[in-house]
């Protein structure tokens, strides 16, 4: 362990994954808010885009977007987002497919986090002359963030974990340093210990972190 | 009866298979109270929140000083800021402080400043004696405070006309005259009211006239006085019979 520690930069390495999970988090907190508020509106066109989106990205595995980014929207379509530097053309595309794929389950979250805000509260909100977009930012989602912290959590540290599955296109970050350790090393023991901790010590104080500030937020009724 | 502020012509809505507002057809004069009252399921908190659609309605017109009421969207909520709503379950903004919850309308809506907005709204909740509570969250307040709160929400729209579904309907009976007095008050000083209620007492000491709903349809309309001792229909006869005996 202590070698493995010592000759690889194991620390870069999972520099690499918090980068890639704050990026992928606001991106996927973005536009899960986004979505949401297509789902909920009276809109039915909106509501239909929404529930495409949800249905779309929740359903495809995360690997397949990750391969198809590189390998369909760099390759063949063109599409880059860093044309100077391979490295981070595909760490930039591994943070978006990150937050597309997450910012469905947000979106998710999110309404229910708004079914637990009553009826009446969106009625009272209409009925003092809000619009509906005013509405939404002034009532209804403020306790919506609160009533879906605890899911939203779960699908922050999901997320963290998921970006180990950008080591199919070769992001740097934990999962493809450990790739390359085993190739190196031969697959032991301890290599693993190495990155299961390094994964424990990223989500587990944000795990109690949620929970605690799902406590404290919690609108009284 | 002066002008008439709000008008219902020919209104119809079913839910499902049910009619719940059958060919209604309703005159509310500036400064009028009418209180709306029959049995449960009687169609009036349809008809109540149909005047500022909270409930769509199938057919038929509903126009608040002389305007039609809109479809959706910014026109509605123009509008909707004219119309004044209390609600049963009080529906305070759960996230808000009382204080918040009066001058969000007026700083979002009418567009005043946050200094002229709080002033005016401590104004009010001095008016309906829960200035004290200012800070608090809904959650910290009995229900009789926040229906007060409630009300004095709803006045800082100054509203042209105030609707009331049931306001005392939730609240512990010691709590109840606290709000009815905070309501006799606003109909005195002439506000337009369309009150919902079960409360004969408030309907004796403020209302102008009463209208009595069963199965979606306007059964008769009289003065309080003229309905309460000689009601025409026989339903009306019937449900007063029902809850005057105890």
């Amino acid at each position: 362990m202590q070698e493995i520690l010592s000759d690889y930069d194991v620390l870069a390495a999972f520099w690499g994954t918090i980068k890639l999970s704050i990026l992928g988090t606001i991106g996927a907190l973005i536009l899960g808010t986004i979505v949401a508020v297509l789902r909920l509106s009276p809109v039915r066109v909106f509501q239909w885009i929404g529930t495409w989106y949800v249905n779309t990205f929740r359903n495809i595995p995360l690997t397949l977007l990750m391969v198809f980014s590189i390998l369909g929207l760099t390759f063949i379509l063109g599409l880059q987002l860093n044309s100077e530097d391979i490295s981070s053309n595909v760490f930039r595309w591994a943070a978006t497919m990150l937050a597309v794929y997450h910012g469905a389950f947000i979106c998710e979250a999110l309404r229910s986090g708004v079914n637990t805000v009553p009826v009446g509260q969106a009625e009272a909100a209409r009925a003092i002359g809000l619009t509906f977009g005013q509405s939404m930012r002034h009532v209804l989602l403020p306790q919506a963030f609160r009533g879906s912290i605890a899911p939203i959590g779960s699908t922050i540290i999901a997320l963290i974990k998921n970006s180990t599955v950008a080591a199919v296109i070769g992001a740097g970050e934990a999962a493809n340093l450990m790739s390359v350790v085993i190739e190196n090393e031969g697959s032991r023991f301890s290599v693993f210990l190495v990155f299961a901790i390094g994964f424990v010590i990223l989500t587990l104080p944000l795990g109690l972190f949620f929970t605690s500030l799902s406590r404290r937020l919690a609108v009284k009724r | 009866m002066t002008e008439p502020l709000v008008v219902l012509k020919d209104v119809n809505k079913h839910f499902g298979d049910l009619h719940v507002l059958k060919d209604i057809n309703m005159e509310i004069g500036k400064g009028e109270v009418v209180v709306v009252i029959g049995p449960s399921g009687s169609g009036k908190s349809t008809l109540c929140r149909a005047i500022n659609r909270l409930e769509t309605i199938e057919s038929g017109t509903i126009t608040i000083d002389g305007k039609t009421l809109p479809e959706e969207g910014k026109a509605l909520a123009h509008l909707r800021a004219d119309v004044g709503m209390v609600f049963q379950s009080f529906n305070l903004f759960a996230h808000k402080t009382i204080l918040d919850n009066v001058t969000l309308g007026p700083i979002k809506v009418r567009k005043q400043k946050k200094g002229e907005a709080e002033k005016r709204a401590m104004e009010l909740l001095e008016r309906v004696g829960v200035a004290h509570q200012a800070q608090k969250f809904p959650a910290q307040l009995s229900g009789g405070q926040q229906q007060r709160v409630a009300i004095a929400r709803s006045l800082a729209m100054d509203p042209k006309v105030m609707l009331f579904d049931e306001p005392t309907s939730a609240l512990d009976p010691e709590m109840i005259n606290e709000v009815l007095d905070v309501m006799v008050s606003l109909a005195k000083e002439g506000m337009t009211m369309v009150v919902v209620t079960h409360e004969m007492g408030f309907a004796r000491k403020a209302a102008n006239r009463v209208v009595f709903m069963d199965d979606g349809q306007i059964v008769e309309q009289n003065t309080p006085e003229e309905f309460f001792t000689n009601a025409q229909s026989d339903r009306a006869k019937d449900f007063l019979g029902k809850i005057l005996t105890h």
